[in-house]
């Protein structure tokens, strides 16, 4: 670890890797196992997007991919079958050039966490990752799926089998059939992880979607973190609805940050949503504010309890609280130009940055994957972020993601990722989006600085 | 802007930890470390802000039958035995009630063997007539070498073995443990599959989960799978004294002063000199830690969740500038050190929300030195030592010395060391007069002297 330079603590980025407690010092792989139909690749994805979220470089790589794109054009089950030599030939081919991808992850793309999503259901091929991994110094974690709810395995089947690009021109029942037989492919010569020959190993056993685990040997703080995750998460069908506050005053005066009330359109919106809210039929819905004014006044008009969360105040602008971006201009012109060159990581003087937010926001979000149907009333810089988690959005994009005033964003989990709608409840509000400018020098000039401040009174 | 308080009533908090109460109930046979386990949990939920309360039936059963004997008492044919201590776990039960639904705890730790299906079936009958959750703790351990440094641990120094010699006792525990072997029947995943509970095995090597039910299940599950017994020491610092320490101003960011800079290089010495095994060095990112650690020429990490307290509109002040500027809000933290939130600013009780992070960190780690600032090391004081809301904020943590935690048996050893170089004293007790109206001299009675 590089010692960190010692000047005024302004810093704008944090440089050294020193800044954020090291995670894990060797690259993990983690390896799914399980049958066909599992949710490997959902797990896959979705701790991959987690991962990624809280700050650590995570890729995954799905063998079923490189495969399709070895065997252009799928038949059939028969691909799959045990004494297919030919096809063997093909899948070892696949998973050994998957492994080389994940070196190359590792070693030439600074990689932490590399995700196998394959079956991975046989000792043999376990030992081959195994082996691998050992001669590199990789920590391994495997993670096993094991599920026997036929209701279950069909729903999987419907929602992301179908669509896969083995079955683009099947229709539904020929498509289920041939997966039923695909899997009966693996369960002759499937050997999950054996509690006794495999005490060494880390792992994870998921029974039933999480009705059970079985955790062995956990290692270190990454692995502590995806076990946690991973038993935090469900899917049952539900939305997470997202909004801001409504207009707050200061939003009126084009100033940012601050702890002022609603404005009288606010306080329309407050009302439009309640309407919307009602509406929509929510079962059991939750719903969480910041400690501040402006969602707290706006939860209040839905006269429905809802709990006040620290952890969703504003980001935090330091010195530039409350000011209008000319005024940040006038007074800070370096600071800004730093903005704009790195707006996630840049932190304003005694303030916060968006890293500094995702920080302090991932208890939200795993609360949020512990609940079920929940309305978020946050702010702008804090919509980003939780946005950016659930559409995997990254660093570069965050800060610039559109969460205007007046707009409910409601996100259902589907298939690997979430569907979208946005709804705009009518009520005029100022704009509060600043994209950033063309010119990001130190030594712009003020108009070039100010050219995408939006309009206010 | 007027400083606010963190409300007052725990189910407002940030989040509902619990809808109804929870009963935790911890299963297995003696020397499994159920009480260690009971009395770790119970401290990290009430540091966390979750009201919790162990009850322990064996210290039921030593306030029943006064004086024990011997391991007879625990035989499964002792008809007298059995008598008394179903009655005492009644007893428990019944002190449980009270404290679940009368006197506002959120958690109760129902810390017994608790072997049979019999026995949890009771439980789990008296929890549902009262509205509680029940969430099993099991422990399964058959290592010889961990249960007999358990026994020498925690079991020589009980009130049953006060009067009888090293060997005596551990023969005599051991035919305790057997009296429960053959009636013991541990969790069973088919039969018990409805239940909510963890079992750990062989001190955390495995865990079987099952049925997490809610919030405060998830975060027990996720703080026992960090939790460990490996022998270790955490060494908790304050950065070298400061420039702003030396003018008696709070927060900020300044560098060392002259003797803080001493105060690192003894502290690099005092480290050498320890010999640790791999240790760990974390710092905040204020300039103050950065600096002392850099003296120590080893590898240190930075954590945010670190820094010192935000103390709002009064950064950088003095106490005589807040009472001249802020006289109600200084009274006001006066009357609740705890809660009372500077404006623009934190309480301790957001520093513990914030400094959580660091604290399972450090559960999960062996050897630790944390460089730190006067609030932030009450915080993490108060959970290596169990400290009440109320203490917390006053305790003792002065400049350039160095507390050396080492948990033994149920708790933590502290050993403080002062490095022998002079410092200011930072620490302002709790004045009389508390009032809003009080006097400028009431309010700046307990100040400490500086430039």
């Amino acid at each position: 670890m590089e010692p960190v330079q010692l000047e005024p603590r302004r810093r704008r980025r944090c440089d050294s890797p020193a800044s954020v407690p090291q995670f894990c010092n060797s690259p993990t792989m983690l390896v799914m196992v399980g049958l066909p139909a599992r949710g490997k690749t959902y797990i896959s994805k979705k701790l991959t997007r987690y991962l990624n979220w809280i700050g650590v470089p995570t890729k995954v790589f799905n063998v079923g991919q490189y495969r399709r794109q070895a065997v252009t054009t799928y038949k059939n089950f028969e691909f799959f079958k045990p004494d297919n030599e030919e096809a063997m030939k093909i899948r070892k081919a696949c998973a050994s050039a998957a492994l080389k991808d994940v070196a190359t992850y590792f070693s030439k793309e600074q990689g932490q966490v590399a995700v196998f999503d394959a079956t991975n259901t046989t000792r043999e091929r376990r030992a081959i990752i195994l082996s691998f991994a050992n001669e590199r110094g990789y920590k391994v974690f495997f993670v096993e799926s094991i599920c026997e709810d036929p209701e279950i395995i069909a729903e999987n089947i419907k929602q992301v089998k179908f669509g896969s690009p083995d079955y683009a021109d099947r229709d539904c029942e020929e498509a289920m059939v041939d997966f039923i037989q695909r899997i009966d492919c693996y369960r002759a010569s499937y050997m999950p992880i054996d509690d006794e020959k495999d005490r060494n190993l880390s792992y994870i056993k998921i029974f039933d979607v999480g009705s059970r685990y079985l955790v062995n040997r956990v290692q270190d703080h990454i692995q502590s973190r995806i076990v946690y995750y991973l038993m935090n998460i469900h899917v049952t069908p539900r939305s997470i609805y997202l909004s801001r506050h409504g207009e707050s005053e200061l939003n009126l005066l084009g100033r940012i940050g601050g702890d002022s009330g609603l404005s009288p359109r606010g306080q329309k919106y407050a009302n439009a949503l309640a309407t919307f809210i009602t509406n929509q039929n929510i079962n059991d819905l939750k719903v969480w504010t910041s400690h501040m004014k402006r969602t707290i006044q706006t939860a209040e008009t839905l006269a429905v309890p809802y709990e006040q969360w620290k952890a969703l105040n504003e980001i935090d602008a330091g010195v530039c609280e409350e000011m209008t971006y000319e005024e940040i201009q006038e007074h800070f012109p370096e600071e800004f130009a730093l903005r704009d060159q790195d707006k996630y990581r840049y932190r304003y003087p005694k303030g916060e940055s968006y890293e500094d937010l995702v920080q302090r926001l991932e208890p939200v979000i795993m609360e949020l994957e512990r609940q079920e149907n929940v309305l978020v009333v946050c702010h702008q810089a804090v919509m980003r972020c939780l946005l950016a988690y659930f559409l995997d959005k990254p660093a570069g994009e965050l800060p610039y993601l559109r969460c205007p005033l007046h707009t409910v964003l409601k996100l259902t989990p589907v298939a690997y990722g979430c569907k979208v709608e946005s709804f705009y409840l009518n009520v005029e509000a100022v704009n509060t989006h600043r994209d950033r400018p063309g010119n990001v020098d130190v030594s712009r000039n003020p108009q070039e600085a100010l050219q995408t401040v939006p309009d206010h009174v | 802007m007027r400083g606010s308080y963190g409300p007052a009533n725990p189910r407002d908090r940030a989040v509902c930890m619990t809808n109804c109460p929870t009963l935790i109930v911890t299963v297995g046979l003696p020397a499994r470390g159920k009480t260690y386990i009971s009395k770790k949990l119970t401290r990290y939920l009430n540091w966390i802000g979750v009201p919790t309360k162990v009850f322990n039936v064996g210290q039921y059963r030593r306030e029943c039958v006064k004086i024990y004997k011997s391991f007879e008492f625990f035989r499964p044919d002792n008809e007298e035995g059995l008598k008394i201590r179903r009655q005492c776990a009644t007893t428990a039960l019944n002190d449980v009630r009270e404290y679940l639904s009368v006197e506002g705890g959120q958690v109760a730790v129902f810390d017994a063997t608790n072997t049979t299906r019999e026995r949890r079936a009771t439980i789990m009958k008296f929890a549902e007539q009262n509205g509680f959750k029940v969430f099993f703790v099991e422990s399964v351990c058959e290592d010889p070498d961990v249960i007999a440094e358990n026994i020498v641990q925690v079991k020589l120094d009980s009130p049953d073995y006060i009067h009888t010699d090293t060997e005596e006792a551990v023969e005599d525990f051991m035919k305790r443990i057997k009296c429960y072997e053959s009636s013991y029947q541990p969790l069973d995943e088919n039969l018990d599959k409805e239940l909510s509970y963890i079992k750990v095995i062989d001190v955390g090597r495995r865990y079987l989960v099952n049925r997490v039910l809610d919030h405060i299940q998830s975060r027990i599950v996720y703080y026992l799978m960090n939790i460990h017994i490996t022998p270790r020491s955490i060494y908790l610092s304050r950065h070298g004294e400061s420039d702003l320490n030396i003018k008696g101003r709070i927060g900020g960011d300044s560098g060392l002063s002259d003797r803080g800079r001493e105060y690192a290089m003894k502290l690099r010495k005092y480290i050498q000199e320890q010999n640790i095994k791999e240790l760990k060095v974390w710092t905040s990112q204020m300039k103050r830690t950065i600096q002392t650690a850099e003296s120590l020429g080893v590898p240190y990490e930075q954590w945010k969740a670190l820094n010192e307290i935000d103390a709002g509109m009064c950064e950088e002040m003095m106490y005589e500038e807040i009472q001249k500027n802020f006289p109600v809000e200084f009274a006001l933290r006066d009357q609740d050190k705890y809660r009372y939130r500077y404006p623009k600013g934190e309480s301790y009780e957001d520093l513990v929300q914030r400094l959580e992070p660091v604290i399972m960190e450090l559960e999960r780690q062996e050897n630790v030195l944390v460089i730190c600032h006067q609030a932030v090391m009450r915080c993490l004081l108060a959970y290596f030592l169990d400290k009440t809301a109320d203490e917390l904020p006053y305790l003792q943590c002065p400049l350039h010395t160095v507390l050396k935690l080492t948990p033994v048996a149920y708790g933590c050893k502290v050993e403080s060391i002062y490095l022998g170089v002079d410092s200011v004293n930072t620490h302002r007790n709790r004045p009389e007069n508390v009032m809003a109206q009080r006097s400028t001299e009431d309010a700046l009675q307990t100040v400490p002297a500086h430039f």
